[in-house]
């Protein structure tokens, strides 16, 4: 079905039916510079506002602005909303909003045949139509005649809309549309536009005209779908069924940066971040160095290894060291991290993974940095390694990664991914007094019997004691020191017991760790272990298997080193374990596969993905009926 | 905030106590392990008889360094200290220092830690401006690692590294320092009496204080300074010592420094063969903002001129950590630390 509306009839006609959907997942796709990630994020903010579960994925490429009209350009924002909870952006969209032909051709293979296309048939000239290989125009073919697609001429829509208007040539007219895209789909998702408007008001306030401009394209798009005979049914998406309390609509990295700052807080110890801008973890950075209230001092180094020396040093000075990088710099910082583990001093190293080696893909995910962050140090270096599982436990895991530094004087490594750093979800806000415990840090001021290695009995921690207390003058540095005293050691069996003790230190976090959780079976055929930022999809997927009665439970790893004591045990529930991960190859398995193996001698299979996005639902539950069948699991690349 | 120039509390003017400290009290327990003879222990002992005397009290005193002979410095000195890793220090220091601006920060490092692996931490610490004191053992050698040529080593240095000759070409630190806007930049020798009072004039300046300290590796590049160090019969007219305000007059006062303004060069004035010529010798004025001097005085190198020692630029601008401070006032003002407006904050709905 093909329709064309391009001008709208200037009375509205019959109001058209509102269907009720349980969940619909939109993806707003467009040109770099089209404002696609706006139009996202804005829509997502509305509906989460209207309390539907929210999960999205933002997919951009690294270039800032990629050659106009191509495929590689192509930037887009799934949103997934529901009256249900929900784990995940979707794997496929039920509308695609394409604004031009590149983001059609690059989307159009995942939408379901009769799935809905909104497309700006402005933008489907001859010119942009040969730059991606359409030999005709696909609005116009019949070739999408199995979709219910809407061709709209948007620009021209925009320029109606802003005629008159000073100061609005035709730059701001083709930058416009993607209000107008976004009034359109609150018409179709019946959203009050009140609070957009609102949002749009104090946005621009300072400039008028822009005001304005954006103002009545938004209300044009609104006005389109109210006025033309095109769309026959509206959708509404109820409630999703929220615990009671008040939410906020919240993104990975924003979370991590409000995780920290509440750590700084609740430690009452002032926060140094160090930090050097890359992508995906630039936006900690930018969201933490608006908390300078909150004690928190940022600091953008020079480099990456700058950044984590700064911290260090900032640590030897009794506040809280944090860096915050991606995978290249992760590598560029190691042997600073060693420094640390050499003196114990608390320090959290955040890494918010990308697609490697190398430069790898700058704005894809993947979790390929754990045995960078498990082994990557010269020497016996182990650290602490913890990793967040969606975009609100960033916030819980920052503020456990302090705690657990401060506690036993150790760096720690905090994993999160691109995939959680820039998806969003409702956040039901805390309790800041009963539900965040306080952090006890203590220093040492009493010179009585000080010796720079002597440990708490419990934790193996040395103490922390801030240069400027009296009679407690004493050095650290990177060479081996002495069990006790702290001294410069070359002593061999020396080495060797500090080698174990700073090892032993590690483990003892496991005391604090509580039981493993196992969701859905909780004994049966299979296993299902992931870790990180692909908690959402395989939850959905066990969960759905699981109450259609198959034996298969999901256990999610938050403790990558240490690993929670009671593993073997969880096992040995399991006929399978099956090992889930965005990395590794497909012949030779991933990342935490290989330590599981290593640690536990667990005969686990793997299902390992590296295309940059996030685990499907569709391709997690596949991959589990075949070895439920006892097949092998089945390779994610589709050949 | 306390200034790290200022003695940190009434109640210890000094050290731990109302007790003056002496020397001593600088003196940590781990044995000094530095070869016989090397340039080390004369800035080790320099600086250990300084800090009694500069009003700070001990516990306030870190000495940070990175990897090299002359950053096993921290270890000997009965302060805190941290002994890092490979020409990190300025990054360490800088960390420290805008964490506690309170402490008085000494950096110690060398001209491979600084000017090779640690140059550019150095180029930032000084466009940034901590006050950090920067002691530089330029020895012109790799030393620790027994013997290869350094960024500053000449030209065709023969070395273990370099069999036929070094041909990288030198680099000049105080150029370099100036270059990256140091407010302090000097220059001492390891043996010499005027190091104390530069190491004075560094501690009491507010800002980067950047001090090269030529220094002399007995075993592996024994003799690097010789003209200007060891040299006796040299000595005079390799050095040309600056004094504030005061001509530049070197050779036992017999030669001058004066300044060709058509063709924009230094030179010498031989004052006993034309006594005439005194007023054209030129006046050092360290605090000059525009500093153009200090970049001509950085580029002379003997034997066409005495190699100036003391303080060649001494400017002062806002310190980074000062910067800081103030940047969190203003953001003081607005309220401190309420949790609850932090998380309850953007656009928040109830759900009943």
């Amino acid at each position: 079905m093909v329709s064309r509306a391009d001008t709208p009839s200037s009375t509205p006609t019959k109001k058209p039916v509102i269907e009720t959907k349980q969940s619909v997942v939109i993806r707003f796709a467009g040109d770099s510079g089209d404002g696609m990630q706006l139009t996202g994020t804005e829509f997502t903010r509305a509906v989460a506002i209207a309390g539907n579960d929210i999960a999205t994925f933002p997919d951009y490429p690294a270039e800032i602005r990629a050659p106009v009209g191509t495929l590689a350009g192509v930037s887009g924002y799934q949103l997934h909303f529901s009256s249900e909870n929900i784990h995940t952006p979707g794997d496929a969209p039920d509308v695609l909003v394409v604004m031009n032909p590149a983001a059609l051709k690059r989307s159009l293979a995942e939408l379901p045949r009769g799935g809905m296309i909104i497309a700006n048939s402005d933008a489907f000239t001859d010119q942009n139509l040969a730059k991606v290989g359409y030999a005709a125009n696909p609005l116009e073919d019949g070739s999408l005649d199995g979709y219910r697609l809407f061709a709209v001429a948007m620009e021209a829509h925009c320029k109606n809309a802003l005629a008159g208007l000073e100061g609005v040539g035709f730059k701001e007219i083709s930058r416009s549309k993607n209000m107008w895209a976004l009034g359109l789909m609150y018409w179709l998702f019946n959203r009050p536009v009140d609070k957009q408007l609102e949002w749009l008001t104090d946005k621009f306030k300072k400039s008028p005209a822009i005001l304005e401009a954006n103002l009545r394209v938004f209300k044009a798009g609104y006005a389109f779908g109210d006025t033309v005979e095109l769309f026959h049914e509206t959708y509404q998406v109820e409630s999703a069924p929220m615990e009671a309390g008040t939410y906020r609509n919240v993104m990975g990295n924003q979370m991590t940066a409000l995780g920290l700052a509440t750590a700084a807080v609740k430690a009452g110890v002032p926060m140094f971040f160090g930090a050097y801008p890359i992508t995906p973890a630039s936006d900690v950075l930018h969201n933490i160095a608006k908390f300078k209230s909150y004690g928190v001092t940022t600091f953008q180094a020079e480099d990456e290894i700058a950044a984590i020396c700064s911290a260090i040093g900032a640590a030897f000075g009794g506040v809280l060291g944090v860096t915050v990088t991606s995978g290249p710099g992760f590598a560029l910082k190691l042997e600073a991290m060693g420094l640390a583990v050499m003196m114990e001093l608390p320090l959290v190293i955040i890494d918010v993974q990308r697609a490697g080696p190398s430069t790898g893909l700058p704005t894809k995910t993947e979790q390929s940095d754990l045995l960078q962050a498990l082994y990557g140090r010269n020497g016996e270096s182990p650290l602490p390694v913890l990793a967040a599982q969606s975009p609100v436990d960033c916030f819980t895991t920052a503020i456990e990664a302090v705690r657990m530094a401060t506690r036993y004087m150790t760096p720690i490594v905090v994993l999160t991914d691109g995939y959680i750093a820039n998806g969003a979800e409702p956040w039901k806000l805390p309790d800041v007094e009963k539900d965040i415990a306080p952090i006890e840090v203590k220093f040492r001021t009493d010179p009585n019997g000080y010796q720079v290695y002597a440990r708490d009995p419990q934790t193996l921690a040395r103490a922390w004691v801030k240069p400027g207390t009296p009679k407690l003058e004493h050095r650290v540095g990177g060479l081996e020191k002495d069990f006790l005293t702290g001294m410069v050691s070359y002593d061999n069996v020396n080495h060797q017991k500090m080698v174990d003790v700073r090892a032993d230190k590690v483990l003892r976090i496991r005391q604090d760790l509580p039981p493993s959780v196992v969701e859905g079976a909780q004994d049966g055929d299979l296993l299902v272990i992931g870790w990180g930022g692909t908690y959402g999809a395989l939850k959905q997927s066990v969960q759905r298997m699981a109450s259609a009665g198959k034996k298969i439970g999901h256990l999610h790893l938050r403790w990558l080193n240490p690993l929670p004591a009671d593993l073997e045990r969880v096992f040995a529930r399991f006929k399978k374990v099956i090992v889930c991960e965005l990395n590794g190859t497909s012949k030779s398995g991933g990342q935490l596969w290989r330590h599981l193996r290593a640690e536990l001698l667990v005969p686990a299979l793997y299902y390992t993905k590296v295309q940059g996005t996030p685990f499907t639902t569709a391709e997690l539950t596949a991959a589990f009926e075949a070895v439920l069948r006892g097949e092998p699991a089945p390779s994610s690349l589709k050949v | 905030m306390t200034s790290a120039n200022a003695p940190s509390s009434p109640s210890s003017p000094a050290g731990n106590g109302l007790v003056k400290l002496t020397r001593k009290d600088f003196q940590s327990k781990s044995e000094v392990r530095w070869c016989p003879g090397c340039g080390d222990y004369a800035v080790l002992a320099t600086v250990q008889r300084l800090l009694p005397e500069i009003g700070v009290a001990r516990e306030n005193m870190v000495f940070v360094s990175g990897i090299g002979c002359s950053s096993r410095f921290p270890y000997y000195m009965e302060t805190y200290g941290m002994h890092t890793i490979h020409g990190r220090a300025p990054a360490l220091a800088t960390g420290l220092k805008v964490a506690r601006p309170d402490l008085d920060v000494w950096v110690i490092t060398g001209d491979g830690d600084s000017l090779a692996i640690g140059g550019n931490h150095t180029l930032h610490m000084l466009r940034r401006n901590p006050n950090l004191k920067v002691l530089l053992f330029n020895n012109r050698i790799y030393g620790l690692t027994k013997g290869q040529y350094s960024p500053s080593s000449e030209q065709g240095k023969i070395s273990k590294s370099s069999p036929m000759g070094a041909i990288d070409y030198p680099i000049n630190p105080l150029q370099f320092a100036l270059g990256c806007q140091a407010s302090f930049v000097a220059r001492a020798v390891d043996v010499d009496k005027g190091l104390y009072d530069v190491l004075l004039k560094a501690h009491q300046h507010k800002g980067t204080a950047y001090v090269e300290i030529l220094q002399n590796c007995v075993v592996f590049n024994d003799g690097a300074w010789f003209d200007l160090r060891d040299n006796k019969e040299t000595k005079g007219k390799a050095q040309l010592v600056l004094v504030d305000k005061q001509p530049m007059l070197f050779d036992n006062g017999s030669k001058g420094i004066g300044f060709d303004r058509a063709t924009m060069k230094p030179f010498v004035i031989d004052l006993v063969a034309e006594p005439a010529r005194k007023g054209e010798v030129l006046i050092h004025d360290e605090t000059d903002p525009a500093g153009m001097m200090a970049h001509v005085l950085a580029g002379m190198s003997y034997p066409q001129f005495p190699v100036p020692l003391g303080v060649l630029r001494r400017h002062t601008r806002p310190t980074y950590e000062d910067m800081v401070q103030a940047q969190h006032q203003k953001a003081a003002e607005k309220g401190v630390g309420d949790l609850k407006k932090l998380i309850y904050s953007g656009d928040l709905w109830d759900v009943r």
